[in-house]
């Protein structure tokens, strides 16, 4: 493996795994709500937090580079006030990569979330915990490999994302390029032998992490 | 031990908890067949249900009071519930579901001392243990030691005994009478054993349809 591999196969695993490291609060809290709570709305939350499942992921890029570019309402701010780039830069790969997983996440803590038999919590309250006290001592270790299997397939599915990301922050060499973005690139250029070798990797780090998440979904059904 | 339950109404899915009685005895049974809404009762006692209206008072203390928009959270009504299934953390062991109630009770002076109780349920043995490896009697003593442990002012006892057989239920009987007559703690318990009711209390209000039917005193 080349230098060059490495540097694009730990910047891809390292912006993949923190961009999940981002989501899970915000996945964990509407993950909660949606499990646990009847709200008005909810259908209409459900509904957006699945949209990029289902969108074309180039359709979401593209609504991500109009808010996040120089000219966009978020991208706009940021540059203005902080003089920051998001769009073609590693923080777009972030967010496209964030948006992307995100509906993964939510969907497999939710489902984890409902396992957890809601007795348990009430009597939990009967014992003078708090709803905090609650969540952090019985629903969450109780649904921990559900959640934890969430977070490797939201991480895989970073992995592997190539459409918002080739939106939002484009192909840079070396700054915002991915395994996909990358493998895309060298099959354009001719490059093959390239690309396969990129692919082979891809396949691996993809398979470890769905590995990984399938483990803890089976330990999650075994308890 | 003064408990009103005043002006109850929860619509449930066939009919509606309608419920006006006030509880003096020290133990007392709440009587019916399955579905009949008692589990309803002690789950709306407990704060778990938001009735349409009602007044709840335990002693001095009001718990809920629909009329002045009050609604004690489950949380500070210091009432020790042990559910039917129990409920046992399974993710604790005997020693952590034991102690649970006493951090959630901040700092306030324990009624009962984990020692006091273990030793009267006899779980001792069991402390380290985690709980999925616990026999169904060992599971209902550990239960009704995690209520105590909280600190309660009453104890509802859902059907506590129904899941296990006839040499079990005899068996936890004595405990559940060692709780009532050593530790003084009013106590409601649910039940459709009539033997059961009179083993252990003194009154009992049979349920059906949501409704309180027949108030009866029990003889020893």
């Amino acid at each position: 493996m080349t230098a060059e591999e490495w540097q694009l196969l730990s910047f891809t695993a390292w912006v993949s795994a923190l961009s999940t490291v981002i989501i899970l609060p915000f996945g964990l809290a509407i993950a909660w709500w949606l499990a646990r709570r009847d709200w008005r709305g909810k259908s209409l939350v459900e509904t957006v937090v699945s949209l990029p499942l289902v969108m074309p992921p180039v359709a979401t890029g593209l609504i991500l580079l109009k808010i996040l570019g120089e000219k966009g309402p978020i991208g706009g701010f940021f540059y203005k006030h902080f003089n920051l780039d998001i769009a073609f830069t590693w923080r777009g790969v972030l967010i496209a990569l964030a948006v992307m997983s995100f509906p993964l996440l939510v969907r497999s803590t939710r489902v984890a979330f409902e396992q957890v038999n809601p007795r348990l919590e009430q009597i939990a309250q009967t014992l003078g915990a708090s709803n905090a006290r609650v969540f952090w001592t019985i629903t969450l270790p109780l649904a921990l490999p559900g959640v934890v299997g969430g977070m490797l397939l939201a991480f895989a599915r970073a992995l592997g994302e190539f459409g918002a990301t080739i939106m939002v922050a484009g192909y840079i060499s070396g700054r915002t390029a991915t395994l996909s973005t990358e493998i895309y690139h060298a099959f354009n250029n001719g490059e093959d032998s390239h690309a396969y070798h990129l692919l082979g990797m891809s396949v691996a780090l993809a398979f470890l992490a769905v590995w990984c998440s399938e483990w803890f979904m089976r330990r999650k059904r075994a308890k | 031990m003064n408990l009103l339950l005043k002006n109850i109404l929860l619509p449930l899915a066939d009919f509606a908890l309608d419920i006006n009685v006030e509880i003096r005895h020290q133990a007392t049974a709440i009587f019916g067949p399955s579905g009949a809404g008692k589990t309803s009762l002690l789950d709306l006692i407990a704060g778990l249900r938001r009735p349409k209206t009602a007044l709840v008072q335990l002693d001095d203390r009001v718990l809920t009071n629909t009329e002045a928009r009050l609604q004690v959270p489950t949380r500070h009504r210091r009432i020790g519930y042990v559910p039917q299934d129990l409920a046992l953390f399974p993710h604790l062991s005997v020693r952590h579901n034991l102690l649970y109630g006493r951090k959630g009770n901040g700092d306030s002076t324990p009624l009962f001392s984990l020692e006091h109780i273990t030793n009267v349920l006899e779980i001792e043995p069991l402390i380290d243990r985690r709980v999925t490896h616990l026999s169904g009697g060992e599971k209902q003593r550990v239960a009704l030691a995690r209520a105590l442990l909280a600190s309660p002012q009453i104890l509802l006892l859902d059907e506590p005994l129904a899941s296990l057989d006839t040499v079990l239920k005899s068996k936890i009987l004595p405990y559940l009478a060692r709780i009532r007559d050593e530790f003084h703690l009013p106590m409601l318990y649910v039940t459709h054993d009539w033997d059961e009711a009179q083993a252990l209390c003194s009154e009992a209000l049979v349920m059906e349809r949501g409704k309180i039917t027949r108030r009866e005193e029990l003889k020893k």
